[in-house]
């Protein structure tokens, strides 16, 4: 048995380059040995991908993709096929869970400067799939075709009307009708079936290549390959990762998927944040909801929009603040000025304005789900701010924190008190 | 005793009579007792599934709350509908606009749209109220085009409107239902119906609910028993690493 399997093997690896890429990917790729808690949301973004995508062609066997058909068709999966609730919910939750994973994932990347070279490519490709990530959930959005869905796209393709000049024309070109319709759903569901997924697993692709191209960050932020060893030339503080992290991988799999079956099963809505009350009524063209906020994982940036007034009555700053505040992200490789990567070693400076950014990110991520009006309005007699919401004050407060976390990086990341690195990698 | 005299109020805390931000009844529903599901499914094609479609929701679901197609067909089907067919009105929609001024919305994912307390809150909060063209209002839906359809069972309330000014002068209004005219049922037994409703309103927002919570704790069981096997693997393979 074993004599034909090698024989297989030697003729596939003539033809396809199997057993190397095995080993340049997997048993021969060199990861720190330091990995904590913060570097398994890599492997599980991919296992939500591959959960996605699975669950999501089952959807599209049963999904009519049809203003007439739509809501009805999401409910006949949720009754009639065989199954179809759970796959149903598999999608839904995924989605959530999706951006849960892939924010946390970035986060590792701001603690321990996983974007500094060598490694900005890696973080550019990474951008790109947040963007299209956010493209994806959007698109997705609209398909079951409930109030939330519909007036959520009306909200967010309005926001192109405000670009000078071309905006009426854009939008109008981007709906495929005056108002979103059968024709906006027939286009929304392929971008979300297949003009994205593409997109995406292609950057995802690229993503892992250009990491196995320079090797993996680590929590001290050391490079592992300037200490190899001299004989065999393996980075001393590196290990195979396979089968070393596809073990401890496997690990963070059954921890992640307690949370997702916990959710997925006792609590499907998620109070309302994974799947909102009012997209259990059918889309209405003609009843505006009386709050129209989108779903959790956009609502920073739908803040962020809020927040900004308009100029000369137009929303185009707001617009333009809320798609920075995503891109900014791109910068970071080349505003991040510190001698040093890994959080572990930053000064007070650095510390601070994290903490300052992701408290900005959750204010403004909160605020993003309620009513301006939800925290009553300033009195009347206080200068500057009188009569006006306090909701609104505080995003805009929090808006300039966020966007000064980046402004400021250059200099208060290299002015910043460091510690000494260690020559080699900590626990 | 003497009837007009019994004057039962449902005390409803209300500060404002506005949709949004209404404090709420708590509907006491239990989507495990099967008896409740079944008077409540009777109640709801008997009353609701005439203006009302549950157009998602065959008949033949039932099964899921212990009834069986013949005593779906004899019990529960009105129309020339079939037990595997869904529960459709033959009303036009049309003339539901004209006669009622809106649609009656289909109310197959109703619960999930509202939830369990409005829907509560909501069927028993009738009152009478001449400005409006059916000749009723409710406390949770204000100028509701919707008429009270069960006010033989509840009888007739009314919204009482107390003024209050304190030392200071600040006026606050309360408001309150007072039942003037007693219905076929007592206000216990018309809220229990109502609960019934209700918890039949919930089931079939989502018939799965009860098989995804039971496969529910199966997979949970099994990740936990999975997690601790990965993580002996894990520490089996890492042991050499320090």
């Amino acid at each position: 048995m074993q004599k034909y399997l090698t024989c297989a093997l030697t003729w596939v690896d003539a033809r396809f380059p199997l057993t190397s890429n095995w080993k340049a990917h997997l048993s021969e790729y060199y990861a720190p040995k330091n990995f904590n808690f913060w570097y398994y949301f890599g492997s599980l973004a991919m296992l939500v991908l591959v959960l996605q995508i699975v669950t999501g062609v089952l959807l599209t066997m049963h999904y009519k993709p049809d203003a007439a058909l739509a809501f009805a068709s999401v409910e006949y999966i949720m009754r009639d096929v065989p199954w179809g609730w759970l796959v149903r919910y598999m999608h839904s939750t995924g989605a959530s869970m999706f951006f849960v994973v892939v924010y946390l994932h970035m986060f590792r990347g701001l603690l321990y400067g996983s974007y500094r070279n060598p490694r900005e490519l890696i973080w550019l490709f990474g951008v790109a799939i947040f963007l299209c990530l956010m493209g994806e959930a959007f698109f997705g959005y609209l398909l079951p075709w409930g109030q939330m869905s519909f007036w959520g796209a009306q909200v967010i393709i309005n926001l192109f009307t405000s670009i000078p000049f071309i905006g009426p024309d854009v939008s109008l070109w981007l709906r495929g009708d005056f108002m979103v319709s059968d024709a906006t759903l027939n286009r929304f569901f392929a971008f979300h079936v297949i003009a994205l997924p593409l997109v995406l697993l292609g950057l995802v692709a690229a993503h892992i290549i250009a990491l196995h191209e320079v090797g993996s960050n680590n929590p001290d932020g050391i490079e592992i390959k300037k200490n190899k060893d001299p004989v065999t030339h393996i980075p001393l503080d590196g290990i195979p990762f396979h089968p070393y992290y596809t073990v401890k991988d496997i690990m963070g799999v059954a921890m992640f998927l307690i949370v997702f079956s916990a959710v997925l099963f006792f609590a499907p809505e998620m109070g309302g944040y994974f799947l909102e009350a009012n997209n259990f009524i059918p889309a209405d063209a003609l009843k505006t909801p009386p709050h129209i906020a989108p779903v959790w994982y956009f609502t920073p940036y739908y803040s962020i929009l809020r927040a900004v007034p308009p100029l000369f009555s137009s929303q185009f700053p707001g617009v333009v603040a809320m798609g920075l505040s995503v891109v900014a992200f791109a910068f970071l490789p080349w505003i991040d000025r510190s001698p040093v990567k890994s959080i572990r070693y930053r000064g007070v400076q650095y510390k601070s304005w994290l903490a300052v950014f992701v408290v900005s990110f959750l204010i403004l991520g909160y605020l993003g789900t309620v009513p301006t009006t939800v925290w009553g309005t300033f009195d009347k007699a206080l200068p500057l701010v009188g009569g006006v919401d306090r909701a609104n004050v505080f995003a805009r407060i929090f808006t300039l924190l966020y966007f000064l976390f980046f402004a400021l990086m250059p200099w208060y990341s290299k002015i910043d008190k460091t510690k000494p690195v260690p020559e080699r990698v900590t626990g | 005793m003497n009837k007009l005299i019994l004057i039962l109020s449902l005390i409803l805390p209300l500060g404002a009579l506005a949709n949004e931000g209404m404090e709420l009844d708590h509907a006491p529903i239990n989507g495990a007792n099967q008896a409740s599901l079944q008077r409540g499914a009777k109640t709801f094609i008997n009353y609701c599934l005439n203006c009302h479609s549950a157009a998602y929701m065959r008949y033949n679901r039932l099964h899921d709350i212990g009834l069986t197609d013949e005593e779906i067909k004899a019990n529960l089907i009105f129309t020339g509908a079939k037990v595997g067919d869904t529960m459709t009105v033959a009303m036009n929609k049309k003339d539901a606009k004209s006669w009622f001024g809106a649609t009656p919305p289909d109310l197959s994912v109703i619960s999930r749209a509202r939830g369990a307390d409005w829907l509560y809150t909501y069927l028993r909060g009738f009152y009478r109220d001449e400005t409006r063209p059916t000749g009723w209002n409710n406390v949770a839906f204000d100028k509701v085009g919707m008429p009270h359809v069960l006010w033989q069972l509840q009888g007739e309330q009314h919204l009482k409107i107390t003024e209050e000014v304190d030392a200071h002068g600040n006026k606050t209004e309360s408001h309150a239902l007072v039942l003037v005219k007693p219905g076929k049922l007592s206000p216990g037994e018309y809220d229990l119906m109502v609960a019934d409703l209700v918890n039949y309103l919930v089931y079939m927002g989502e018939p799965a609910r009860a098989q995804r919570m039971q496969l529910g704790l199966i997979v949970l069981l099994f990740l936990s028993l999975f997690f601790v096997v990965a993580r002996a693997l894990k520490k089996e393979f890492w042991k050499d690493i320090h």
